[in-house]
């Protein structure tokens, strides 16, 4: 059984030069999968998003006028909206009710775009609950934060698809005035 | 110029990038937008007049479903016969055909977009990505690392799809026990090409449903199908197939 292990410490192109030494295809995959270490090639692609605003990172809107969720609280109109464009400002969502509990999220904005999204709230009931939701949530957050990173285009999780977290981000980007 | 938009649709959020926009590429996003929420409206087991509720209640009949769901019933039986049973259109005994129904919506979405002549787009279904054109570049995320990445995949026509624990109720259970699965924190697959999307995120349901050994082993024998499985227990490593990496950056 052949098995690679990747030091913490390899770059990327060397991950992808020891891997490319490898024996390819021909093996079922179980008994000798390739190791990938955690956290090794990978930590500075995350980014913290919204902080490069380089090209390819246009979140005006302008050029996509589809509208947003009907679903959107409409308590959270009015305040802020029409100081959009401000350079600095939190926006704090509506605290929607789930079945696991109550979530509540807020965001900043900065020159326009989302530079921080905070989860207030989210169901702590149980521990398993925790668990999921102490990295489900987040995830959502990156897959926000990052579509305004010029570095990653989108990202794959297993989202903890919580209404509440979305409707609680829709009530504070309509209080931001933002799309 | 990019166009960006995020849609807050079957319970989760769909996002679009659209690197080449024009104005009947902008028009499609609509449309999809409004497809996305039709096929909510159709199949969504949590709104209580979707033609799926009706028919989990018994209020209408399988046998008089509509074309679309018909066919939606068709390409779950076709997986369940290719996972050998792990993939169901009743996770939990009740009709449920979200876990094909998700990644569908969003090929549907893709192929509105090309059909308006966009060639260089990505479209995000709650964690399940169909990109087509490129390259993109696609994270994973790190169920460990709130808000980091596990992998970065790269290539042209990227299709990623992500099971896991996170992914709550209906969709994970193993079908033959109704128990949720063990041994797997979550499970990746990657493909490339158009359209494949509901395929990938049906077969990554299952073969997460399998657990680490049997899934991982299942993915590596389908053909254009790569695996990263990523185990509950941090010190452990992650384990893919051998040709996942040709994705990983």
């Amino acid at each position: 059984m052949r098995r690679a292990i990747v030091t913490t410490t390899a770059t990327a192109a060397g991950v992808v030069l020891l891997l490319s030494l490898k024996p390819h295809g021909g093996q079922t995959a179980s008994a000798q999968a390739p190791v990938i270490s955690s956290g090794s090639d990978t930590g500075s692609t995350t980014g913290t998003g919204g902080t490069s605003g380089t090209g390819g990172t246009d979140n005006s809107g302008s050029g996509s006028s589809a509208t947003t969720a009907p679903s959107a609280s409409p308590s959270a109109k009015g305040g802020g909206s029409s100081s959009g464009k401000a350079s600095h400002a939190s926006y704090t969502g509506q605290a929607v009710d789930t079945r696991y509990g109550p979530v509540q999220v807020r965001i900043d904005v900065s020159a326009g775009k989302i530079s921080k999204i905070d989860v207030l709230q989210y169901p702590d009931g149980l521990q398993r609950d925790q668990d999921i939701n102490s990295y489900a949530l987040p995830v959502l957050n990156q897959e926000a934060l990052s579509a305004q990173s010029a570095q990653i285009d989108s990202v794959s999780g297993a989202t903890y698809t919580s209404d509440g977290y979305t409707q609680s981000l829709q009530s504070a980007l309509d209080q931001a005035g933002l799309k | 110029m990019t166009t960006r938009h995020a849609e807050h649709v079957m319970g989760t959020v769909f996002s679009f990038v659209v690197r080449d926009p024009s104005p009947a590429v902008d028009e499609a996003l609509r449309a999809a937008v409004d497809r996305l929420h039709a096929i909510d409206a159709r199949f969504s087991p949590y709104r209580a007049d979707s033609e799926v509720s009706r028919i989990a209640r018994g209020e209408s009949e399988l046998a008089d479903a509509s074309p679309e769901l018909a066919e939606v019933m068709e390409r779950c039986a076709e997986i369940g016969t290719l996972t050998d049973g792990w993939f169901s259109a009743y996770p939990e005994g009740r009709l449920d055909p979200s876990g094909w129904v998700k990644g569908w919506a969003v090929e549907q979405a893709c192929a509105l977009l090309c059909e308006a002549g966009s060639t260089e787009h990505c479209v995000n279904g709650g964690g399940d990505v169909q990109s087509v054109g490129g390259p993109w570049r696609i994270g994973v995320a790190d169920p460990f690392r709130p808000g980091g990445l596990a992998a970065v995949l790269a290539g042209r026509d990227l299709v990623v799809a992500t099971s896991g624990t996170a992914e709550r109720g209906a969709h994970i259970v193993d079908p033959r026990t109704g128990e949720a699965p063990t041994g797997l924190l979550s499970l990746t697959l990657v493909s490339s090409g158009p359209g494949l999307l509901a395929r990938t995120d049906a077969c990554a349901t299952a073969a997460f449903a399998m657990g680490a050994e049997q899934g991982l082993a299942w993915a590596g024998r389908q053909p254009g199908l790569e695996a990263l499985a990523i185990l509950p227990d941090p010190a452990l490593p992650k384990r893919a197939t051998n040709g996942f990496l040709r994705y990983a950056l």
